[in-house]
Order: structure tokens, then C-alpha cells, then sequence
């Protein structure tokens, strides 16, 4: 072996290895361009709906956001009923939704059997692959009539008359209405809530539960003072989760809630939400004030439901430990 | 008057209960969906479904055929198109995404675009997209969806990444493979399976959506394969037609969402079968 032969492999070398850090930058700045795409759409959402909707937004003021009025023919719009129907759907779907889901993830975590376990929990998450679509018209054909004809006069016989509270449940029982919207979105959004519940509560240490029941807690004693303390953080993420879906849902809703642009103090009583009112006029809609009405609406509820869920994700990424922002 | 002892247990028995019928209430939910889908909608099933379009106002029988082909054909492209996207921004987020500020906050990002309003999306499509070419179109609808499916696709991908174990990552770096080898030929490779489950997810995910097409890729009463011109697609055709007066149109919503469903669960149920053998070596 002569000299000049080894040192030129030791340039070919260099030569290579100089190759291939070039082709890592390269790798790293084409993935994380990938990466960006998301960020930039976000943005994107955020300026082309300001934009659009920028019409309106000069027209009405803040105001938009409290006046309770929706006139197509007189270009009058404020954003107060859908918003209202959006708030009122969404946290109604909640109360029903979060006791039934802590519920499934109970079961789920300590008092089904193990050979049980893996079938139920897949039906569940079965529950959230099914399309919002499918939801909507089982809804409208199927619940809906249901509700109208079995649950709805019970329940107006039996709260209509309280005071206070009565008015909820006034008006005659058709089916379709808040209500029967909130309902569906309780079953739409139950198995977001319940997964992750199920896992917070699959984090906590078998040994802080395992000495609760050796000093002679019960199941309930040990969830109620052990898993809830220890995964709270997680809890209300999940909680979060389901409120930012149910907030955004569309099809469910737009199929059940009657499509009335007013605020109704009856529970029973069509109404409307800002992704049903989008989906329902921005077809037909003419330019002018009322698409950019439209497009203010869906910026309202695109900055809602991104708070909601921003929230959501940091408290479940910190319950999960895994590293987040 | 009941003594500490017994209340504890009959709250305990009360509890559990609860949780009980909690469960079942989710089932009852399941099946009831289910069931009135099947049976609603195997009724509606015929051949015409398949080979006759949407049919007019007023006029009888009538199938989805133009909307089950505009469906496979917006869904084809924006699979196309959001799973590059999504696997290469998984590797970003998988490969630096453990020491880099950045690679956090896009994940932050990625996991709120997972569950952002879709109808939202739809009309960020219309404003950037429609408005700009001039009218509603096939493309503007693959366009939405595969905005929907690139976090789904982006998170799938970053999570079967971080489970190739390291030592197989330092055996490929230790023969002097330089950094995109290993994640191209090493890491992505050995979890083929996995990235590829993530991408039918998405794709069942996206697969019902209807809030987005409606003001992308709109609806089209006939047979068109033109990505350029107004879609029929299923999602929407049910929409239109479960809220219609004809009784053979709300036959074949009916029909179409039965259609819509299967695939959705076929591929939900059919992956985790799939990923649980594979899993148990």
C-alpha cells in the first residue's frame, strides 16, 4: 500500500461524510417544512377569515357579538343566537355526557372484568368512528320522534310546573329542538371524554391504589379520593376535549336543532348554532354583508373552540406526563 | 339508623351501579345507531344504488353511483395529498421533535388541528381556494379533507416512530448510516405497518365529513369525473336528501350512509384486529 492511495480514501472519506451532512440538513429542513404546513394553515384560518369576514366586523362593531338579531333582507346581523345555541347545546351535551362518561371509564378501569375489558373499550371508540352524518339523520328520523313522543311530555309534566326552572321545558313537545340537539351530541362526544378519562386513570401508580384498598377502601372510596385527585388535570382536559368537538359539530346538530335563528327560553324549543346557521345559508348566501357575517360567525367560533382546545391539550399532555408545550 | 360500615358499602354498591349503567347507556347508544342504520339502510340497497346517478326532483328510483365515484375520487386525492404532508412532518416531529422548541409547539398545534371545527376548515378552503378559481370544485373538496387528515396522519406517524426502540437507531448510526438513512430505511421502515394504519385512519376519518364539502366541492346532480367542476359526493347527497321531501331520496340517504358507515367501521375494526396480531408477535 503506498501513501497517496490511503490518504485520497481518507479524502473520500471526508468527501462522504461532507455528503451526507449536507443531505441531513437537507432532510431536516425539507421535514420540518413539512411540520410548518399545519402552522401555516392555522395562521392562514385565522387572517383569510379576519379578512372575509372584515365587512361585517367594520359594519357592527363588538357588538356583533351581543345583538340578538339575524335579518337577511334588511342586512341586520348580530352573532347573540347562534352563539347562544352554540353555548347552550355544548355545556347542556356536557352535563349529560361528562357523569356517563367518568361512568364508562370507572367501569372500564376497575370493575370490569379483565377478558371484558379490551371488547367494551373498542366499542366505545367504535362510537367516535362513526360519522357525524350518520348521527344526524339517525337523529332526525329516529331519536328525534322518540324523544318528542316518550320523554319529552314526562318530563314536561314532571319539571314544567317547578318554578324558576319551569320555562325550560315549555312549548309543545315536537322532537326536534335544543334539547334533543344536546342530547345527541352527549353520545357523539361520550367516547372522546371516556378514552382519555380511561387512560388519566390508567396512569395512577398501582401502589398508591393498591394501598388504598389494603387499609379497606371501597372501589368507589378509592376512584372518589385516590384516581380523581391524582388525575385531575387530566380529567378536565378530557372534559375540555369534549366541549371544544361539541362546540365545532355540525351535521349532528344542523339535522336536530330546528334552524331557528332566535333565543328561545324554552329548552324544547328549536334554535340554532353558528356551525348549523354556516351550514345552512353559506351556500346561498350573496356577497355582501351577510357572507361576511358568516365568515365573522365561523371566526368567532374557530377562536372559541381553538381556545377551548388549547386549553384542553395542556392539561391532558401534563396529566400525561408526555412533553408538551 | 344505618351504621359507618353498611353506608360505605351501599354507597360503594350505589356507585358501581352507576358506573354500570353508565356503560350500558354507551352500549344502548352503539347498538340503537347501529341498528337502525342496518336495518334502514340494507333496506334501501339495491343495484340501482350503484349503477343509476342521483335521481331529479320528483322522479322515482334513482341510485348514488355519480356520488360514490365523486366520493372515491375527492377521497383519493386528498389522501394523496395529506399523506406525504403528514409522514414527513411525523418524521420532523419524531426525529427532532424531542430536543427542538419548535417541533413542540407544531405538535401543540397538530393536536388542536386534530379536533378544530371542520366546517371552519371549509370555509378557509372557499375563501383561499374557491373564491380564487372561480367556483365550487372536486379539488377544492380534497383540498379540505386532506386538511382535516394531515394532523391525524402527522400524529400517527410521530407516535409508531417513538416506539422503534433506540438501540435499533444507534445500531444503523453505529455502520455510519447518516441521519435520513436511518429514518427513511431504519425507524420508518420498521414501523411500515403502523404509518400505514395511520393513514387509513385518516382516511376513515375524513371519509364522513360533511361540513367541509359543502362549500368546497358542493354537489352535482349527474355523473362527473372533472376534479374541476362541482362534485357529487356521498356526505353531501345525504345531507340534501335525508332533509327532503321524497321518500326514494330519503331512501337512499338511508342507503349512502349505511355505505358511508361500513367503510368506516370495516376499516376502524379491521386495523385494530390487524395491529393487535402484530403486536402480539
Amino acid at each position: 500500500m503506498s501513501e497517496p492511495s490511503a490518504s485520497s480514501e481518507i479524502d473520500l472519506h471526508a468527501q462522504q461524510v461532507g455528503r451526507f451532512r449536507f443531505q441531513d440538513k437537507l432532510f431536516h429542513y425539507i421535514t420540518q417544512l413539512f411540520a410548518m404546513v399545519v402552522l401555516v394553515v392555522l395562521l392562514g384560518i385565522l387572517v383569510s377569515l379576519t379578512i372575509d369576514a372584515w365587512p361585517s366586523i367594520k359594519e357592527f362593531g363588538p357588538s356583533f357579538l351581543w345583538t340578538n338579531i339575524w335579518r337577511v333582507p334588511d342586512d341586520q346581523f348580530g352573532a347573540l343566537a347562534a352563539i347562544y345555541g352554540t353555548v347552550v347545546t355544548s355545556v347542556l351535551a356536557l352535563l349529560i355526557g361528562v357523569p356517563i362518561s367518568f361512568g364508562i371509564a370507572l367501569f372500564l378501569t376497575e370493575t370490569c372484568p379483565l377478558w371484558l375489558r379490551r371488547p367494551l373499550g373498542t366499542a366505545i371508540e367504535l362510537l367516535a368512528g362513526i360519522p357525524s352524518i350518520v348521527f344526524g339523520i339517525w337523529g332526525l328520523f329516529v331519536f328525534a320522534p322518540f324523544f318528542g313522543e316518550h320523554i319529552q311530555p314526562p318530563m314536561q309534566s314532571l319539571l314544567g310546573n317547578l318554578p324558576i326552572i319551569g320555562g325550560w321545558f315549555s312549548g309543545p313537545p315536537i322532537g326536534i329542538g335544543i334539547f334533543t340537539a344536546s342530547m345527541v351530541l352527549s353520545l357523539m362526544i361520550i367516547p372522546f371524554i371516556a378514552s382519555v378519562m380511561r387512560d388519566v386513570f390508567d396512569t395512577v401508580p398501582h401502589v398508591l391504589k393498591e394501598s388504598a384498598y389494603g387499609v379497606g377502601c371501597t372501589t368507589w372510596e378509592v376512584v372518589r379520593n385516590i384516581v380523581l385527585p391524582y388525575t385531575r388535570v387530566g380529567v378536565i382536559g378530557g372534559i375540555m376535549l369534549g366541549l371544544g368537538r361539541a362546540l365545532g359539530e355540525t351535521m349532528a346538530v344542523t339535522f336536530v336543532i330546528g334552524n331557528a335563528n332566535r333565543i328561545n327560553p324554552s329548552l324544547f324549543s328549536p334554535g340554532t348554532s353558528i356551525a348549523s346557521t354556516l351550514a345552512n345559508e353559506f351556500g346561498e348566501a350573496e356577497p355582501g354583508l351577510h357572507i361576511a357575517s358568516l365568515f365573522a360567525l365561523g371566526l368567532v367560533l374557530f377562536m372559541i373552540t381553538f381556545i377551548v382546545l388549547g386549553v384542553s391539550r395542556w392539561l391532558i399532555s401534563r396529566s400525561m406526563g408526555s412533553e408538551g408545550l | 339508623m344505618m351504621n359507618l360500615y353498611t353506608r360505605r358499602i351501599w354507597i360503594n354498591r350505589i356507585g358501581i351501579t352507576l358506573s354500570m349503567v353508565a356503560m350500558s347507556l354507551g352500549l344502548i347508544g352503539l347498538m340503537w345507531i347501529l341498528w337502525t342504520l342496518f336495518s334502514r339502510g340494507f333496506a334501501a340497497l339495491s343495484i340501482d344504488m350503484f349503477t343509476q346517478d342521483t335521481p331529479a326532483p320528483g322522479s322515482e328510483g334513482g341510485g348514488l353511483r355519480n356520488a360514490i365515484v365523486g366520493s372515491g375520487l375527492i377521497l383519493l386525492f386528498s389522501m394523496l395529498i395529506s399523506t406525504p404532508i403528514g409522514i414527513l412532518a411525523g418524521i420532523y416531529l419524531a426525529e427532532y421533535g424531542r430536543i427542538s422548541k419548535f417541533a413542540s409547539f407544531t405538535r401543540f398545534m397538530t393536536d388542536i388541528m386534530l379536533s378544530a371545527p371542520s366546517i371552519v376548515i371549509g370555509l378557509f378552503v372557499y375563501a383561499i381556494f374557491v373564491v380564487k378559481t372561480g367556483g365550487f370544485s372536486g379539488w377544492a373538496g380534497s383540498l379540505a379533507l386532506a386538511l382535516i387528515a394531515i394532523p391525524v396522519v402527522v400524529r400517527t406517524t410521530e407516535n409508531m416512530l417513538k416506539l422503534v426502540p433506540t438501540s435499533l437507531r444507534e445500531a444503523a448510526f453505529a455502520v455510519g448510516a447518516p441521519r435520513w438513512q436511518v429514518s427513511l430505511k431504519v425507524t420508518l421502515r420498521a414501523v411500515k405497518s403502523g404509518v400505514v394504519t395511520g393513514v387509513l385512519l385518516a382516511m376513515a376519518r375524513i371519509t364522513g365529513e360533511t361540513a367541509p364539502l359543502l362549500f368546497t366541492a358542493l354537489n352535482n346532480q349527474f355523473f362527473s369525473a372533472q376534479m374541476s367542476e362541482p362534485m357529487a359526493n356521498l356526505p353531501v347527497v345525504i345531507f340534501q336528501f335525508a332533509l327532503s321531501p321524497y321518500d326514494n331520496w330519503i331512501n337512499l340517504a338511508w342507503g349512502g350512509a349505511l355505505l358511508i358507515a361500513l367503510l368506516v367501521l370495516a376499516v376502524n375494526i379491521g386495523v385494530r384486529v390487524a395491529f393487535r396480531q402484530k403486536i402480539k408477535r
